[in-house]
């Protein structure tokens, strides 16, 4: 079995091209089974002066469904935002501390940062279709990073249009634009959009909070099948939905991490009182 | 490879925004280096004495004072106007209606009707109505063409009045009439910006008082006298064959786009706080 | 009883306000309709006349003698009108994406009001700066190693002009609707790893083409009435211009121009009210056009 660190680009794609003709090889270049995927060491994020995160210290396993809870304005998006580097395109930001993805600091200023991105698949909470087909949707990721080749663009299109579970549904119409599909099945297409850059963990931003019951039961679903091959970190606010599918839950409040552990420990068990009282429902 | 052809649009980009600003620069340069000059005292106390095409004597105030006049009084017909039409729109119709949404749309699209057929409008309404060039003729023409400009700046700035407050006014038993000056103070900004924008463009205009104010060596004292305008004291004493004359045109041209300069600022300065100024 | 009354008499205040307002916001939305209407009716003599076909394709203008063809006016308008365009709108959309995606808000609130200011010029300062520095310099530095002679009065400066005239128009617009987009696109491309340009040259772009389209017809409407300014450069020959050193005569400074004139021939007031209302209702259909387009993608965007 091929397993790699960080594949350059050109080696890449060939590897993309082995993994979509032999379906059962395992498919997500990664390190080490055990070791945290993610770990945040002493991270703190300021937005104009405001003191937003507060000496974050986390990791997210590998190869699960870690759910971020808390009551709103906790700070759960913007750590979500700092794992891939989206936060610091607004202004007056100022983050210190460190993210290491497979031991490598991401706020290193000589990485390269779509490196990063590319790294981690995001789900927003409202499914944002790019504006062209759906196609090219999924293309669109892998064309950026230099796949041309029409028969790569199609293997890879129609495998992951299948990991997320749309293939079936769309595959008469892959040429119509993507904004035509319903909402559920847009947030199903970004999410594979996403993966078929291949990236080692996907981060979802309350994914299923826009979507109707049935559509954010196939999210669900999805995750779970997923975390066979991705790290999952999911920002929810639906407690149910974290008891349903998370391995592992990191609790915050104020911008502080209060709790964070193996979800059956967090649930059943939980050693702080703030969380008891989150948990339940005293506030939220 | 990907980097190489960021730098190379980035670069493009930057050296663009350098174009524009350049350009804008070289209109100043160009403006002040010829009207500095022709500047004097008497461009700006005297009237031109023997002709605008001829008379070497004399300065601007014929054109200053109409300018002024036309200024004035076409803004103050162009807000008798527009005030009344974004209060019925803000106020009276309900939010999201269709006779409100047209009436934005229609005055964007006034907005973009050339001050020439303003002009060619006024002259026809003139020749109808038996008038000769005069100012009031100037006046009506420019208020037609401001009252776009007045309506929408205003209204951008009525639109975002909170629903509480109107709410909160009428639930003390006013009529809507009566909340009408609980509202005005609330979009003066808006109407400080509005005048501000409008008074740059109408100033500015030749088109729409070509036909309609006519122009004169004089002073106008009555509404039914033709007036000059700066403008046009630009456009026509530019073409004289008299470097006297063209100067008065340079002089006229650099205090216009004084007058400008300092209006677009002001504006800016004021609307800066409420919303970002459309035109 | 007396308080009564006195109620009675402001609800009857605030139906008559309401009542004006009313009428002056159906003034301002039929003022269009007046305005074609008065210019047609000033106009019916010469359509009496001549057939619309046969005047705007005729390129023989001898007023005196009864002949208005509008030809060499169209060509000269559109010549202009496309020279400004080709010119303003590669320069809008590098500086306007440059403004709205890269600039360092301090650069931003430097270059703003700058572009504000330059909206403010009065056509005739552009008209003055035209005549003092682009004409010489297309007379005697460009045109010479192009053609034999050329004044330098052309429909090349009439496009220059107009092109720095309609930048901050186009440029407004278009960072407005690059504002418009909504930050979850962008997070969307970049989060599979694209560049800041390749997200904008795939997803920003595409997104705002209508929008675009739109500011360019909007500029390019703004640029066909324009008058005092391309009345100062462009020459004004009635000719059909056959290269970019030819001079124009775009409509508007025909009618600008001959307004002192137009009493004294039959029919000649006529034909410069009939191009008068040839601009108006092109301009009038494409700004209708144009608008809608852009408020749909205003409450598009806005979710």
């Amino acid at each position: 079995m091929k397993t790699m660190k960080y594949p350059t680009e050109e080696n890449y794609y060939d590897e993309v091209l082995t993994i979509v003709n032999d379906k059962n090889k395992k498919t997500m270049p990664s390190s080490n089974s055990n070791a945290p995927h993610i770990s945040v060491r002493n991270l703190n994020v300021y937005i104009q002066r405001n003191h937003i995160l507060k000496n974050i210290n986390l990791d997210i396993p590998n190869k699960s469904i870690t759910c971020i809870i808390g009551p709103s304005g906790c700070g759960k998006t913007t750590l979500l935002k700092t794992f891939n580097r989206l936060l610091e395109r607004s202004n007056e930001i100022k983050i210190t501390g460190e993210v290491l993805v497979d031991g490598e600091n991401i706020h290193d200023p000589h990485i390269d940062i779509t490196h990063i991105r590319k790294k981690m698949g995001l789900l927003s909470q409202r499914p944002c279709p790019l504006p062209m087909s759906i196609y090219d949707n999924i293309a669109y990721g892998p064309k950026i990073h230099g796949t041309r080749n029409r028969k790569q663009l199609d293997a890879i299109v129609e495998k992951y249009l299948n990991a997320a579970g749309l293939w079936d549904e769309v595959k008469d119409r892959l040429h119509a634009p993507a904004n035509r599909l319903s909402i559920g099945q847009q947030q199903r297409l970004c999410l594979a959009r996403g993966l078929a850059v291949e990236p080692e963990v996907i981060l979802g931003d309350e994914a299923t909070s826009a979507l109707d019951p049935i559509s954010s039961k196939k999210i669900e679903e999805l995750f779970v099948q997923l975390k066979e091959e991705y790290s999952i970190a999911l920002v929810t606010h639906t407690l149910r939905q974290a008891q349903r599918i998370a391995d592992y839950i990191v609790f915050m409040y104020l911008g502080e991490v209060v709790e964070a552990g193996p979800a059956a420990e967090v649930f059943n068990n939980p050693k702080e009182k703030l969380t008891r009282e989150y948990l339940s429902g005293y506030f939220s | 490879m990907r980097r190489a052809e960021e730098l190379f649009f980035k670069t493009l980009m930057i050296l663009a925004t350098i174009v524009i600003l350049g350009s804008l620069m070289m209109i100043l340069f160009a403006v002040v280096k010829r009207g500095l000059p022709a500047m004097n005292w008497d461009m700006i106390t005297k009237i031109p004495s023997g002709g605008f095409y001829i008379g070497k004597e004399g300065g601007l105030l014929n054109a200053i004072a109409g300018s002024l006049f036309i200024v004035i009084g076409s803004t103050f017909l162009g807000l008798l106007i527009s005030i009344p039409i974004v209060i019925y729109i803000n106020i009276y119709l309900p939010p999201k209606s269709f006779l409100a949404d047209l009436t934005r749309l229609s005055s964007d699209v006034l907005f973009g009707i050339p001050s020439i057929v303003y002009g060619a409008f006024g002259f026809t309404l003139m020749v109808y109505f038996g008038l000769k060039t005069s100012l009031l003729g100037g006046i009506i023409a420019v208020a037609l063409l401001i009252t776009p400009i007045l309506i929408r700046s205003m209204d951008e700035v009525a639109r975002i009045i909170p629903k509480d407050l109107k709410d909160a006014a009428l639930s003390l038993g006013a009529t809507r009439f009566e909340i009408i000056k609980v509202i005005l103070k609330q979009i003066s900004p808006g109407i400080t910006t509005a005048i501000l924008l409008s008074v740059g463009r109408a100033i500015g205009d030749a088109a729409s008082v070509l036909f309609t104010a006519g122009y004169t060596d004089n002073i106008p004292t009555s509404l039914s006298e033709p007036a000059a305008t700066l403008p046009l004291a630009i456009f026509f004493q530019l073409s004289s064959p008299i470097p006297e004359v063209q100067d008065r045109a340079y002089a006229a041209a650099l205090i216009l786009t004084f007058i400008v300069l300092v209006l677009s600022l002001a504006a800016r300065y004021y609307s800066r706080k409420f919303s970002k100024n459309k035109i | 009883m007396n308080k009564l009354n006195h109620t009675k008499y402001r609800i009857l205040k605030d139906i008559l306000a309401r009542n004006v307002m009313l009428g002056l916001t159906i003034f301002s939305l039929l003022l269009a309709v007046i305005i074609g209407i008065g210019l047609y009716i000033k106009s019916a003599p010469i359509l009496h006349d001549h057939s619309l076909w046969s005047l705007i394709s005729s390129s023989s203008w001898r007023p005196f003698k009864g002949e208005f063809g509008f030809l060499p006016f169209i060509m000269g308008t559109l010549w202009v009108t496309l020279i400004a365009i080709v010119i303003a709108l590669p320069l809008c959309l590098l500086s306007g994406i440059y403004l709205s995606e890269y600039a360092h808000p301090f650069v931003k609130r430097i270059v703003d009001p700058m572009i504000d200011i330059l909206a403010g010029i009065p056509p005739v300062v552009y008209g003055v700066w035209g005549a003092l520095v682009v004409v010489p310099f297309i007379g005697d530095v460009v045109a010479p190693h192009f053609v034999e002679y050329s004044s330098g009065y052309s429909v090349l400066s009439g496009g220059i002009v107009l092109a720095i005239m309609i930048i901050p128009l186009i440029i407004s617009i278009l960072t407005e609707i690059f504002a418009a987009i909504p930050k979850e696109l962008r997070d969307a491309s970049l989060s599979v790893g694209a560049t800041k340009w390749q997200t904008i040259k795939f997803v920003i772009i595409r997104k705002s083409t209508p929008g675009i389209i739109a500011a360019v017809v909007l500029a390019i409407s703004r640029a066909f009435g324009e008058t005092i300014a391309v009345l100062m450069v462009c020459g004004n020959i009635s000719q059909v211009p056959h290269s970019v050193f030819d001079s124009g005569y775009p409509l508007p400074a025909l009618i600008a121009n001959n307004y002192g004139e137009m009493m004294s021939l039959p029919l000649y007031d006529s034909a410069l009210m009939l191009a008068a209302l040839i601009l108006f209702v092109i301009i009038l259909i494409f700004n209708t056009i144009s608008r809608i387009v852009l408020v749909r993608i205003e409450r598009r965007f806005a979710l």
